[in-house]
């Protein structure tokens, strides 16, 4: 079971979570090549280690916020809020 | 090779069982090789065979980090079916269900295909219109296909409850659908390929590509540098991972996949069943043991344990339809790590990179593609251009657009 802390309700199981998939992506233009629309919508990071992703608190304040995790053992780095860059966990 | 039959068995046990040759050979890698597999599972395995078999290449190492079926091959639940929505998908998967039906011959290793039939039940009259619609679009595919009532489900698994929390309203099956055995599969496949010469080198990890001026020659592994004149991946979950370390990205999600088993009981369960709604697979093995899972852990994962969530809901889901297992305990409980693609649908063909082949995004289902999936991709391999059965499953349909949804179009993690 993941504890997840959600940054307005605080730690809770996994249950009361939705996964959002990969963070940080920026939209296209509409002006971009067919090839930059595919690999914007289909192609993922998808790293066996940190992965910087998006869960919304769906049951619970219903809103958005990042989690990096690590992949293979499931820990979490760093919960921040949307709209904040990659933190540095070095 | 020896062949097993019914004499050599006779002839072994006279001798006590103490003159079976090794299945396989355990080569040291050579420098070189005309076709390098990354990954001993039943794809990389079947690749391997039907490449030697089909077209006559003989110099070919199959390369895998851990042990020969050690990955998803050996952890999936086993299902063969080919009641699939789309044209292409039901055309490639049928080939591969007719593979499967003579595979044992083929193979002469006993894949212990049980045709029991695959049985696929709605939970409401909307579902159950779906599945008409599914059932009619198979048929139209040639294959077969047939809607039951309740009560026809009812007299095929005499133990499911119909008037269960969401009470099942019929239900379709194919009756050509059933298991088979995922070991026999992957030794059957690597015993035959490692007879015509082929090399499978266990506990080898690939760990870069050489690729020079947009051409792969070569790869980095824990058991030195290899060279290859063509390479395939055939890694599952770690798609993503050999990708990048040949610079190119795929629609590739990696999550875990969780699989259980019970105790074994006395045969009960004659047919495989599956929810799509409730989300629940069953079936019972020859040995008895109930072998059942549901959906992915739905985050990125690379641990094959699985979440316990999911566990809880897979249990409960199965004890819901079947109430009598309650009384069973859980033996054993694994996960695969399954590359999951936006279709749902698999990734085959060429690559950005010339000379590098994939075979990969078979998400939940790739068992049942073994035989057409090695069959496929040695011709792509061969001829390097994708065979015609494969030609719609290449990385350039996300560009195109021409997806095939089959997540949507059969409403079932496949």
């Amino acid at each position: 079971m993941l504890r997840l802390s959600c940054p307005w309700c605080g730690t809770r199981d996994e249950l009361e979570f939705s996964f959002g998939g990969e963070s940080h992506l920026t939209r296209p233009t509409l002006a971009a090549s067919d090839a930059i629309w595919s690999d914007y919508l289909f192609n993922k990071e998808n790293p066996k280690g940190i992965h910087f992703e998006r869960w919304m608190h769906s049951y619970g304040c219903g809103r958005w916020f990042n989690v990096a995790r690590d992949t293979v053992t499931h820990e979490i780095y760093a919960v921040y809020k949307m709209g904040l860059p990659k933190p540095d966990l070095d | 090779m020896n062949g097993y039959s019914f004499l050599s068995v006779v002839r072994q046990a006279l001798n006590g069982h103490k003159g079976w040759p090794v299945v396989w050979r355990s080569p040291e890698p050579k420098k070189n090789y005309d076709v390098v597999i990354v990954g001993a599972g039943g794809h990389g395995l079947a690749t391997a065979y039907y490449l030697a078999k089909n077209h006559f290449i003989k110099n070919i190492a199959v390369l895998e980090k851990g042990w020969l079926g050690g990955g998803n091959t050996g952890r999936n639940t086993q299902i063969t079916r080919s009641n699939y929505f789309w044209p292409q998908s039901a055309a490639f998967f049928d080939h591969s269900l007719k593979l499967y039906e003579h595979l044992g011959q083929e193979l002469n290793f006993n894949v212990m295909l049980s045709q029991r039939g695959m049985l696929t039940l709605a939970h409401s009259l909307h579902e159950l219109e779906g599945m008409r619609r599914w059932a009619n679009a198979i048929k139209i595919n040639d294959i077969d296909a047939e809607v039951l009532t309740p009560i026809e489900v009812k007299k095929l698994v005499p133990l499911i409850d119909l008037n269960c929390r969401f009470p099942i309203r019929g239900g379709f099956i194919q009756h050509r659908g059933g298991i088979s055995r995922h070991d026999a599969v992957a030794w059957g496949y690597a015993r035959a390929a490692s007879a015509y010469g082929v090399d499978i080198i266990q506990q080898c990890e690939v760990t870069a590509f050489n690729i020079s001026s947009g051409r792969v020659t070569g790869v980095h592994t824990t058991r030195g540098t290899i060279g290859a004149d063509k390479i395939s991946i055939a890694v599952a979950g770690h798609t993503s991972e050999l990708a990048r370390m040949a610079d190119f990205r795929v629609p590739v999600t990696s999550m875990a996949l969780q699989a259980m088993v019970s105790e074994p009981i006395k045969p009960c369960l004659n047919t495989v069943v599956m929810s799509p709604i409730i989300h629940m697979y069953a079936s019972q093995s020859d040995r008895g043991e109930l072998v059942f899972g549901g959906g992915a852990d739905l985050y990125n994962s690379y641990a094959q344990r699985g979440g316990i969530p999911l566990l809880q809901e897979n249990i409960a889901a199965l004890l819901e339809l079947f109430p009598a297992f309650s009384r069973l305990r859980l033996m054993r409980q694994w996960a695969g790590i399954v590359d999951i693609t936006p279709d749902t649908s698999p990734l085959m063909g060429l690559t950005p990179v010339q000379n590098l082949y994939i075979s990969g995004g078979w998400g939940t289902g790739g068992y049942k593609a073994i035989p057409a999936g090695g069959e496929t991709m040695a011709y792509t391999i061969a001829n390097d251009q994708p065979h015609p059965l494969i030609e719609d499953f290449g990385l350039e349909r996300f560009e195109s657009g021409a997806l095939i949804d089959e997540g949507a179009a059969s409403g079932v993690a496949h």
